[in-house]
């Protein structure tokens, strides 16, 4: 039966900061368990085909990859709805998948084609479903975090009874305007649950480098914090549907996901120089977040080694598909130039570089 | 009937919070004070606590809040103590206000208004004392609102505030006192007046003087000067300066083929300098005289209140720059 309980211990135990953490031991069933296999596999899947598409420069300027932390993306939204909010940094794309985004309009948006989830005037970094609760996909360190404290604030002014999560890197982690939102939510009681995806380095600096305290959980003070094994999409879920749950009734908390990326911070990053090649092969072995699900599986007896094998076939022929069928998606049409830059433009004109050659009144 | 500019904003941010129970205030001492120049005055008592708070000085996490609140669907009037202290928040009203409706392809619009006092106030020194009209005004995605008179400030007010982009209203300390006469139609409720559009506050046919803020105050002076001595001005209340009005400019050069741009802001890359352009490029053959531009002086703000003087654009400058424009003025002390 598909929706049969299994329970499983976490990885390792929660350890909070200011409140008692929850338990290691965690429901879930095989359609969940299968579930999160299939997700972090298309999302494994796509950031690598991502690298290809940018080394034959299909791809341009930034590209962030989420390899290696997909257990964060796919155990948070196990424990919400799409009626509660996602914000991020650049790191977006699986975070797009997870809120049902899709790999087609993924690969045209990051091929700048019109079929792009921002219509190819995003890129990378900006992805939004705001359909489903996700309000991108932000460029600026630190930025995204009051950004996504104000989306809680309108969500309690609105009594919607929903929460948000805003989510950071260990980099961001050290920003002044962190704290700026962290004193302003935890002042409000706003909904708001701070992730600290904490990969341990921000760009090429390690952590402990950057931070006089790399405990990011406990770095609220006043506010209280969890530290989860983001590796461990199980615990993940846990955490998440704890923080959901002591947001709503206390207001604001840090979920710290210890989470590592597999690829170098950007394309332009061959994520070497700073970390040893032995620390990444390392964690691939021990810690990797669909191996673990594919362990739980197996001993589960949900699914053979060899149909887990073809399902990742499958996956892979169905992100193939689309990055066929982006490749076929055409450029933005030129008059997009100038569309969206208002709502309502009041018949603004606008110009092009050359304001005698191309001078619009805004659509 | 006469209304001071405070009492003009005030009674525009009360309407539209009674219209529209999505609009909510915050800002530093909003509140309990009844804000810092008592533009929120009374508002706390009236809508409670939800709805206008007092925010700890920390303009860049408030400035991302109210920004967050606005991708949700909320109306939120940010308050800046001044426009000062909106530089430890520009990166949201740039970043993550302007820019956001256009990288999302639309997904993510931005209602928020940007509002407080900016420019010159009085002795208050360098960093308390910049225009930002020209900073703001040059970037897409925002809207750009600089009121002049109590009319002004309740109809643009009202009018930032229902827009659906964010706006950036920049209203100036030294006028909120100032009473104007306004209209039986400027204090309906339902009034409200065009973005994008200039006003001309005094027609003429010899010279055209563009200005906004407190420097149309100023120029109605300059203009009361020279009729006296024959010189017929028009003077245009700019009222937007993103959207410029730029065909409303250009019209009124056509007729007087002379003008003159005040601003208080520097005068590099300044408002003065982008109606220059527009009115080189579009008007170039209608020019009598070259374009005369007064600004600020190009120094941070002094204190010294004769060098701060000195720093400010003042009638006199206005006027004798509207005569350079219609070539009767005494030659230069340099060159006499």
């Amino acid at each position: 039966d598909d929706n049969t309980v299994i329970t499983v211990e976490t990885s390792a135990p929660f350890v909070g900061h200011n409140i008692d953490p929850p338990c290691r031991s965690v429901e879930t069933t095989p359609k969940e368990l299968l579930g999160f296999f299939n997700d972090m596999a298309v999302m494994r899947r796509m950031e690598i085909a991502a690298d290809s598409l940018y080394k034959s420069k299909l791809i341009r300027g930034f590209c962030h990859l989420y390899d290696g932390q997909e257990a964060v993306a796919v155990g948070m939204e196990a424990a919400i709805t799409k009626k509660d909010c996602i914000i991020t940094a650049y790191r977006d794309h699986c975070i797009f998948l997870g809120r049902g985004g899709t790999p087609f309009e993924s690969f045209a948006e990051l091929m700048g084609r019109k079929a792009g989830c921002s219509k190819g005037k995003g890129g990378s970094m900006h992805f939004y479903k705001k359909e489903a609760g996700f309000y991108g996909g932000h460029g600026i360190v630190g930025a995204q975090v009051p950004l996504g404290c104000g989306l809680a604030f309108a969500q309690k002014y609105s009594k919607d009874n929903t929460v948000t999560f805003t989510m950071y890197g260990d980099g961001a982690a050290n920003q002044g305007q962190l704290f700026e939102a962290l004193n302003m939510a935890a002042l409000l009681d706003l909904p708001a649950i701070l992730v600290c995806e904490n990969n341990h380095y921000g760009m090429g600096t390690a952590e402990w480098r950057a931070a006089k305290s790399p405990a990011y959980y406990k770095r609220g003070d006043y506010v209280p914090g969890l530290k989860v094994d983001g590796m461990d999409a199980l615990a993940v879920k846990q955490a998440c549907k704890f923080a959901k749950e002591h947001a709503l009734k206390n207001g604001p908390i840090i979920l710290e996901m210890d989470t590592y990326r597999y690829h170098g911070h950007s394309m332009s990053d061959p994520g070497s120089t700073y970390r040893t090649r032995d620390e990444i092969s390392g964690v691939r072995q021990v810690r990797d977040p669909i191996e673990r699900i594919k362990k739980l599986i197996i001993s589960h007896n949900l699914a053979t080694e060899k149909e887990l094998k073809d399902i990742e076939k499958n996956l892979r022929k169905e992100v193939d598909e689309a990055i066929a069928q982006a490749k076929e998606s055409p450029m933005p049409d030129p008059s997009e130039l100038f569309t969206n830059v208002y709502v309502k433009d009041f018949g603004l004109e606008a110009f092009g570089v050359d304001r005698k050659e191309v001078k619009v009144v805004l659509p | 009937k006469e209304m001071t500019v405070r009492e003009a904003l005030n009674s525009a941010l009360d309407e539209e919070m009674s219209a529209d129970p999505k609009v909510f205030l915050m800002g530093e001492e909003v509140g309990e004070y009844q804000g810092a120049y008592k533009i929120s005055k009374g508002l706390l008592e009236k809508y409670g606590p939800d709805r206008v708070f007092d925010t700890p000085i920390t303009e860049a996490g408030f400035t991302g809040i109210g920004v967050g609140a606005a991708y949700y669907g909320l109306r939120p009037v940010i308050e800046f103590m001044t426009f000062n202290f909106s530089m430890q928040a520009i990166d949201h009203i740039i970043n993550s206000a302007a820019k956001s409706n256009y990288m999302s392809a639309g997904q993510i619009s931005v209602p928020i208004v940007f509002r407080g006092p900016n420019g010159a106030a009085a002795g208050v020194g360098a960093q308390h004392s910049q225009c930002y009209a020209a900073w703001y005004g040059s970037c897409p995605g925002l809207k750009v609102l600089a009121p002049y008179s109590s009319g002004d400030a309740r109809g643009l007010l009202k009018a930032a505030i229902r827009d659906p982009d964010p706006v950036v209203f920049l209203e100036n300390e030294l006028l909120y006192g100032e009473s104007f006469p306004v209209s039986a139609e400027a204090l309906d409720s339902s009034f409200c007046l065009p973005i994008g559009k200039a006003k001309i506050e005094q027609e003429g046919k010899d010279v055209t003087i563009t200005a906004f803020s407190k420097m149309v105050g100023y120029s109605l002076q300059a203009a009361d000067i020279l009729a006296k001595e024959g010189i017929s001005a028009e003077v245009i209340n700019l009222r937007s300066i993103r959207p410029l009005d730029r065909s409303t400019i250009n019209a009124s050069v056509r007729k007087t083929n002379r003008l003159v741009t005040v601003e208080e802001g520097f005068p590099q890359h300044g408002v003065g300098a982008e109606i220059c352009a527009s009115v080189i490029e579009e008007s170039f053959g209608y020019l009598d005289a070259p374009v005369e531009r007064i600004a600020g002086a190009d120094v941070p703000m002094p204190y010294a209140a004769n060098l701060e003087r000195m720093a400010v654009p003042q009638v006199e400058d206005i006027v004798r720059a509207a005569k350079r424009a219609c070539y009767r003025s005494a030659p230069m002390a340099a060159t006499a």
